[in-house]
């Protein structure tokens, strides 16, 4: 057979020199950027080419082709996944013994596997943020219609969101993509995530890396409550009287805070006029992210973005440029306020942080700093002290690829195949 | 325990007209085993939802014992979708890994220590109750797994393609252990293939289904025997049935040499619906290796001989004078004949095949229904 590599042609080149004749768990160490780990049912490792890193999966090739294509699809639809790089397929060890192939995948910068956040003893608040993320998350993919089948918190990859975080789906292998879901799909992608949420939870306690605090049967039926809250809001009909249509705006406003945007909303009156029937047909999330990266080119996730908005806000009313036109206010505070901070951090701190998360937790700094010394600190003298103060103790997340413990077979859940059953 | 009712059951999607499903009427009973198999597109996944709540259902109703579960919630229905594989948590022993669902569910902790106790019991896991699954083989590791899906002790069982992401060698000995496990619990299980020696290797009873439509549904040996139409004559068995149209006159079905005495019951169903030719089928065992000299016979020139071992198969194609009216007239590209593997022909080699009398299946060319003599 012979081996073929599908994938972009930029990446193609470098891929053309990895040992695709040997099974990948047997590949050097040299290849390799990190410990195996075993967050799939299927042999995952790291390799790095030129500044990248990709995960590469061993998998079966109807399973590799189809992820693969799912991926590329996620990828259109704007979902937060993991980006598809490529297939390799028509592998062949020396001996002729065909090979398994290998769905190539770029890692997500600074993504955090759940267990490298629980890493340290989890707080209760932030095993909140974890699941408000998640259900976003889910919440999007049932609006785009689809149904992943398998959601859990180590199918998934959380990116810091100034102080909240963001979800990225990561194995699709189970999931499939519909015009619409029905209910029962919703719920039973739900019941799904909340079995397996359970699960990851009670694991972490029986580890010692929960607080005692956290009820995994809590926050797994939370996860359920708050899903349908957002599902509600996001697709429900709302009927009032008509001299009340101000509600209108308001469920709009409500969306935007929520980060979605209404593209489209269904307005129905009554025969008699006398009440007023709204649903959002087309509602879009990012739309903070949307709004920031329009105004300044700046890419973050929802809360930074919200966060960076506030402070723009701020600056057009500090200079006196409230009346001026939006761009033109957008474009000096990135000259003078954002891009200055990020100037401010050496070169070998970048891997900390992204960012804009960065400008978030200056911004953060800058608040705790004037409340110490009993007056406003700049922005610049926030950034400096941050960087002498703060960052350097910070872990380098720019890839962190697996749980932290030496050992990290023992700290990921590990999925069972048939092929185990002989 | 329960049955399984399917009644007049449809899925139509929106924006399409021709149904998914249509129609479906399926009686599972209580305990069985059975198989939906079919080509991509069939229908056959489409209905495994619909029965697990993930589809709706636009006509008809699904019963599960003697409750209409037709519009219930999936987590209402009392089923279980067994997934090919579920996570295993590495700090919680054995017992809890099988157990934590029903915790979830807030099933009372003795409840729930006789069902993990009896699960076990059954998995031969009772001593490695207390250990984490680390301690065990990958075998015993996949039975826990499996073990997550037994305590639940739903009435139905439901099992999408789960060996679809296997090797060929594996899927074998994997289906047998599905089987074999199935038996002993006694759950009523629907379980969708795509691969119809699956289907027959598995099921108590099989449910063929082609563009929506339920085909047939019999225990394996009778799909084999009496397949009810063209489609599952084509469908079932490994290597296919060869089918071919043959003219029929004076009791007799021939085409270009081949010359076969058909029952006069046959002849007249012919003539009945107002035609004058049949489709004939003779699976490859039906056909017998015959001199040249004899009369009727079909001229095969061998393209591939297949050595199994245990049998041998002949893959070629007609030779005789008669060769493209023959192949024109074939449903497939090649005729196919089981040999004694002892003797078997050389590939270029012509061999004259007669087929054994009283083995071949007749189907109308209209409708493609069965004929029974």
């Amino acid at each position: 057979m012979e081996l073929r590599i599908l994938a972009a042609p930029r990446e193609q080149q470098a891929l053309l020199d990895l040992p695709w004749d040997m099974p990948l768990e047997q590949w050097p160490e040299w290849y390799l950027v990190a410990l195996p780990r075993g967050i799939s049912r299927h042999v995952v490792r790291f390799t790095r080419l030129g500044r990248n890193v990709y995960a590469l999966k061993e998998i079966v090739k109807p399973f590799a082709d189809r992820e693969y294509q799912m991926l590329r699809d996620l990828a259109r639809l704007d979902v937060p996944a993991v980006q598809a790089v490529g297939v390799v397929s028509g592998r062949e060890a020396p001996d002729g013994e065909p090979l398994d192939s290998v769905l190539v995948t770029r890692h997500l910068q600074f993504s955090l596997p759940y267990r490298a956040l629980f890493a340290r003893m989890m707080r209760r608040d932030t095993v909140d943020r974890l699941i408000d993320a998640l259900v976003v998350l889910i919440a999007r993919l049932h609006l785009t219609g689809f149904y992943w089948g398998d959601c859990s918190l180590s199918n998934t990859l959380f990116r810091r969101d100034a102080g909240a975080f963001a979800a990225y789906l990561v194995d699709a292998e189970t999931g499939e993509l519909h015009n619409g879901l029905s209910d029962g799909q919703r719920a039973h992608d739900l019941d799904t995530a909340r079995t397996n949420i359970a699960g990851e939870m009670m694991d972490l306690l029986a580890a010692g890396q929960l607080d005692e605090s956290v009820d995994p049967i809590a926050v797994s039926d939370q996860v359920v409550e708050r899903y349908e809250a957002l599902w509600t809001e996001l697709t429900e009909w709302e009927a009032f009287d008509v001299n009340e249509r101000w509600r209108i705006a308001r469920r709009v406003d409500r969306l935007n805070e929520l980060g979605f945007d209404v593209d489209e909303l269904d307005i129905v009156t009554d025969i008699g006029g006398r009440t007023i029937r709204v649903q959002p047909k087309v509602v879009d999330p990012g739309h903070h992210s949307r709004r920031l990266l329009r105004l300044t080119g700046i890419d973050a996730q929802e809360n930074q973005a919200r966060r960076l908005l506030n402070d723009l806000d701020t600056y057009a009313a500090v200079t006196e440029q409230q009346g001026e036109d939006e761009e033109i206010v957008a474009n000096a505070w990135v000259l003078d306020s954002y891009e200055p901070v990020l100037r401010a951090i050496p070169r070998e701190l970048r891997g900390k942080l992204e960012g804009p998360e960065i400008f978030h937790e200056v911004l953060e700094h800058r608040w705790y700093l004037s409340e110490n010394l009993g007056r406003d600190v700049g922005l610049e003298e926030a950034a400096r002290d941050y960087v002498d103060t703060v960052l350097p103790h910070k872990p380098d997340e720019l890839a962190i690829l697996g749980g932290t413990s030496a050992e990290p077979d023992t700290t990921q859940p590990f999925r069972i195949t048939w092929n185990d059953l002989q | 325990m329960a049955t399984v009712t399917f009644d007049k059951a449809s899925r139509i999607y929106p924006g399409t007209d021709k149904p998914a499903v249509d129609a479906l009427d399926l009686a599972i009973e209580d305990g069985e085993f059975l198989v939906l198999v079919g080509p991509s597109g069939c229908g056959k996944s489409t209905s495994l939802r619909m029965l697990a709540g993930l589809e709706e259902v636009d006509g008809g109703a699904i019963r599960i014992g003697d409750r209409d579960v037709t519009h219930m919630p999936p987590k209402d229905r009392d089923i279980a979708m067994v997934f090919q594989n579920y996570a295993l948590y590495p700090h919680m022993t054995v017992a809890d890994n099988m157990g934590f669902a029903l915790k979830i569910a807030g099933t009372p902790k003795d409840e729930i220590r006789r069902r993990v106790g009896d699960a076990a019991k059954l998995l031969d896991l009772s001593e490695y109750l207390d250990r984490k699954p680390k301690a065990l083989s990958g075998g015993q590791r996949q039975r826990v797994a499996m073990g997550r899906a037994i305590v639940r002790e739903p009435q139905v069982f439901l099992m999408d393609e789960p060996l679809s992401n296997l090797d060929a060698k594996l899927r074998v000995s994997t289906r047998t252990q599905i089987a074999s496990l199935q038996r002993r619990l006694g759950i009523t299980t629907v379980y969708v293939t795509h691969d119809q020696v699956e289907a027959m290797t598995m099921g108590d009873r099989v449910a063929v289904l082609n563009a929506g439509l339920l085909q047939q549904v019999d225990s394996p040996l009778g799909l084999y025997d009496k397949p009810s139409n063209v489609f599952v004559a084509g469908f079932i068995g490994s290597p296919a049935m060869n089918i071919a149209t043959f003219d029929v006159k004076d009791g007799r079905a021939t085409l270009g040499a081949a010359d076969i005495a058909i029952p006069a019951s046959i002849s007249s169903k012919v003539a009945e619906e107002g035609s004058d030719t049949v489709t004939l089928g003779f699976r490859p065992e039906a056909l017998i290796p015959a001199s040249a000299e004899e009369p009727g016979g079909i001229p095969v020139l061998v393209d591939v001989v297949e050595e199994l071992g245990s049998d041998a198969y002949v893959y070629g194609r007609p030779a005789g004078p008669a060769a493209d009216e023959q192949a024109d007239r074939l449903r497939s590209d090649q005729i196919i004949a089981r040999v004694e593997p002892r003797n078997a022909p050389q590939k270029g080699e012509k061999i004259n095949f007669t087929v054994r009398p009283g083995s071949e299946h007749f189907f109308s060319v209209k409708t493609g229904e069965r004929l029974e003599p």
